[in-house]
């Protein structure tokens, strides 16, 4: 166990956008509004899967909206309150913890918000390892877990609960509602069981986050580039080093799809990459051929900082390292693939895993 | 015959030049920075001007470079005490002003704000309707904190800003019609709490280039100069003064673009590293294609966080006036300096300080003051210093540099005496003609920009056409605005996605500059 203060916080935010796979959003948001709850109420208490009863109540705090809107329209900060206490009534039974849901990005952050504000433990847990673009896209999901009743609270006060027959429903009407509340809600889904979450959640994420964190903020201290210690603690590897010369990005689905093409510099002087996106990073193509695919993460660094450079915030002229990382083992099941896989995502291609991609190139 | 006047306020010197129509320099001067910033231009105006010989109604353009406004920032100086009107309410009270912010410039700029009824949605349609009386209270109530200045932001104003401009209206009323108001969504871009933060600076820092640049229009008045006044940007196009006087904050790293930019001039290459060694300080910056690279990471000025577009710069502390001395025997050169003082404290110039200066002349490098002053300096010592100047700026020029290729390097600013002909990682250093006033010059030589910002319809227009219509139309302000055509060219194209609907509407700011007609 271990206590969340504010520069904890510093650091699990940059490394949630790490595990964000270009996408989950910009942390920063969630990361003051953290501290200010922390500031204001105490240190969050990070407790282990395995300090939760079987038969008691975690509720998963989360943010859901377009990035771009989330940077305008800011909370009101009354929501995961109003969330939770929807959800507790509907259960008739308190929460005994918040949780993430989704590691990478805001998402990390606002569990802690919710948790320093109610006096809630937070687990060390999500359910993606990652930041998916989907609601159903969660380990929980694999084991039959509901998201419904999910909660939907806006920075107004209304609140909506869904109940759906499946996870589909919720996915299209959480959507419904989330952009009728202007494209910005706070939620409460997946409310589990402690049994449940210990059987299907992604363990260690938060405190790997911050692990990330950690370390990027320590390397930039000593002046040194992070990404080889990121690519220790992750299990990674370098994709591609290089230079973006055009983000194209395409509105119409309601997700942000699109893809950035890079241009090699160093070792990587001549060779073509491009990274396809639907606000996650999905597949890298590196000379055409892919290099990594979704579910296992790639995210692209800034060349000097090593700090994550999600989609929204990829620019012309940016100078990077694209790294890939192995997503949690539950997603390479059949079932995961099926859920996450390429094939998922409209692509006519198997889903390899990073290692062996990787091992092929390196003779 | 028509000639332009360049002017750089540095944090050491004050140099002007006058270039002639073919941008040749025809004189120049360098003078000490005063603390009042006028008297130190004026005596640059009035040198330049004994040199040249020009009838100075015949300079026709005036470009003044100064970060001094911005200084204040940095410094805590100056600021003025500033109330925040946030139109966002029921959304963002949950993250309000400052939460991020340094602690050490509250005391200075206060910590007043009221978030009211207001601000609008993704789409445009309005979180809440305004409420006059509520904006008017919270005007009366800022006033009773004796407020310098208002900043105002409003959630999606970039997408529409009616309401902040009806808060100015308001505040109009409640302040008088001269009371300073700062629009957000007329300083940056999507982003609210980064271009809320650019807005207070902008707001605190109004004073201070309001009397920076009338004392400009001042001296160049007293001198019989009638010429057009501009300010420098940092992204190396003009502001007229009066412009100027409302957005300072655009000045912020301007004086370091304006010696990449007078380095590109005099130099002849628009991709190169660019050593600018100044009186205390020693600014590394990267050329591609004659502009600053821009650095890709938040930008924060004086710790706070802001969204602007800014050189990529690393500064390190050497200068023509860095202290040399020996600290538990170990030689060190700098990071202090005796700056401006260097005329008189400097052992060349009759001082006693042994500064990087002299150790440039006793090493034989440069010609300057009385080289007998430095004779007693021991032979190691001098050799020692010099290979910690050399280092420290190779350090630099590597940590810029993006491949491990040499590239050619351009030494400039009055400090620039003290680099050798030679610098690991430099396929050639060049240490171009009047390499002591390139700021000066890259002021002067400063262009004129032409702007677009809308709202397009990529969906049935079709992304690539719409790009090709936004910059034709940006070029077109340019050369409205005073450029010559064939020199115009797209430094800037941001795209806004604003409805995340099957509209696909995008918000495009577009920036055209070229050089000023002469």
């Amino acid at each position: 166990m271990r206590y969340l203060d504010e520069q904890t916080i510093d650091f699990l935010a940059i490394g949630a956008a790490v595990l964000g796979s270009g996408g989950g959003g910009d942390p920063y948001l969630g990361k003051l509004m953290a501290k200010e709850a922390i500031i204001e109420k105490g240190k969050v208490r990070l407790i282990d899967v395995e300090k939760v009863p079987d038969d008691e109540l975690v509720i998963p705090s989360a943010m859901m909206g377009a990035p771009a809107v989330m940077l305008e329209k800011l909370p009101n900060g009354g929501e995961p309150e109003a969330a939770f206490r929807a959800v507790e009534s509907f259960f008739r039974k308190k929460a005994y913890a918040t949780m993430s849901i989704e590691a990478g990005g805001i998402n990390s952050c606002i569990p802690v918000y919710t948790a320093a504000r109610l006096g809630l433990p937070l687990v060390d847990v999500d359910g993606m390892g990652r930041a998916f673009p989907e609601i159903p896209m969660v380990t929980f999901s694999l084991g039959g877990l509901q998201a419904s009743p999910m909660v939907c609270c806006d920075e107004k006060g209304n609140k909506v609960v869904l109940e759906t027959i499946d996870n589909p429903w919720v996915e299209t009407l959480s959507r419904a509602v989330t952009v009728a509340m202007g494209l910005s809600s706070i939620i409460g889904l997946y409310v589990m069981d402690g049994k449940t979450l210990k059987e299907f959640g992604v363990r260690g994420t938060i405190s790997l986050a911050i692990e990330i964190g950690e370390r990027i903020v320590s390397a930039n201290k000593r002046k040194e580039s992070p990404v080889d210690s990121i690519l220790e603690v992750t299990k990674g590897y370098r994709l591609f080093e290089g230079k973006v010369i055009d983000v194209q990005r395409d509105l119409t689905t309601g997700f942000v799809r699109g893809q950035t093409i890079f241009e090699g510099i160093e070792s990587y002087k001549g060779s073509s990459f491009r990274l396809d996106f639907q606000n996650e990073n999905l597949v890298a193509w590196l000379d055409n051929e892919p290099c990594a695919m979704v579910p296992d993460l790639v995210t692209v660094l800034d060349r000097e900082t090593g700090s994550p450079i999600t989609t929204e915030h990829l620019r012309y002229g940016q100078r990077v390292v694209v790294i890939g990382m192995p997503c949690a083992p539950i997603w390479r099941t059949e079932k995961g693939l099926a859920q996450v896989g390429p094939r998922y995502f409209k692509y006519d291609i198997d889903y390899e895993p990073i290692e062996d991609l990787m091992r092929r190139r390196s003779p | 015959m028509s000639y332009r006047m360049g002017i750089d306020v540095g944090g050491t010197n004050t140099d002007a030049v006058v270039l002639d129509v073919d941008d040749r320099v025809v004189a120049k001067s360098k003078r000490p920075t005063s603390e009042d910033i006028s008297s130190g231009i004026k005596e640059a105006v009035d040198a330049v001007l004994v040199e040249s010989r020009i009838d100075p109604s015949l300079i026709i353009n005036a470009m003044l470079g100064t970060t001094h406004s911005t200084n204040g920032i940095v410094e805590r100086k100056g600021l003025s005490k500033i109330g925040i009107i946030r139109l966002c309410a029921p959304s963002g009270l949950g993250v309000p002003p400052y939460l991020d912010w340094p602690s050490d410039i509250i005391p200075h700029i206060g910590k007043n704000y009221v978030m009211v009824k207001g601000g609008y949605e993704y789409n445009g349609k309005p979180i809440a309707e305004p409420d006059k009386d509520e904006i008017k209270e919270a005007c009366h109530a800022l006033q009773n904190k004796n407020i310098e200045a208002l900043a105002v932001s409003c959630a999606f104003s970039p997408v529409n800003n009616d309401q902040e401009l009806l808060v100015k209206e308001i505040a109009s009323d409640v302040f008088g019609t001269d009371f300073p108001v700062s629009l957000s969504s007329e300083i940056g871009s999507i982003g609210i709490l980064e271009r809320e933060n650019a807005t207070i600076l902008n707001a605190a820092i109004l004073r201070i280039a309001a009397s920076a640049y009338g004392s400009f229009q001042n001296v160049l008045r007293e001198h019989g100069i009638k010429a057009n006044l501009f300010i420098t940007q940092n992204d190396g196009s003009l502001m007229s003064v009066d412009y100027a006087c409302m957005y300072p904050v655009f000045t912020i790293a301007s004086g370091p673009t304006n010696s990449l930019r007078g380095a590109a001039f005099l130099s002849g290459l628009s991709d190169a590293i660019v050593v600018d060694v100044g009186g205390t300080t020693t600014d590394v910056g990267i050329l591609r294609s004659g502009f600053p690279r821009e650095s890709t990471t938040a930008v924060e000025i004086g710790g706070v966080r802001t969204n602007f577009r800014m050189p990529d710069l690393i500064a390190i502390g050497l200068g023509g006036g860095s202290i040399v001395r020996y600290e538990q025997d170990v030689l060190t050169v700098g990071p202090d300096s005796v700056g401006y003082k260097i005329t008189k404290e400097a052992r060349i110039f009759g001082g006693s300080t042994l500064t990087a200066t002299d150790i440039a002349v006793a090493s034989g490098m440069a010609e300057l003051g009385n080289p007998s002053s430095v004779a007693d300096v021991d032979r190691s010592t001098v050799k020692k210093a010099v290979k910690i100047i050399t280092e420290m700026v190779e350090e630099v020029i590597d940590r810029m540099k993006t491949t491990s290729e040499d590239m050619p390097v351009i030494t400039v600013g009055g400090g620039s005496i003290l680099l050798p002909g030679r610098l690991r990682g430099a396929s050639k250093v060049i240490k171009p003609e009047n390499f002591e006033v390139a700021n000066a010059i890259g002021a002067a030589i400063s262009q004129i920009s032409g702007s677009i910002d809308g709202v397009y319809d990529v969906a049935t227009k079709g992304r690539n056409n719409v790009i090709t219509e936004v910059k034709e139309a940006a070029i077109n302000e340019a050369i409205r605005a005073g450029a010559e055509a064939k020199t115009v060219e797209i430094v800037d194209l941001e795209e806004i996605p604003l409805a995340y609907l099957p509209s696909n509407a995008v918000r495009f700011r577009v920036k055209a500059v070229g050089q000023l007609k002469k």
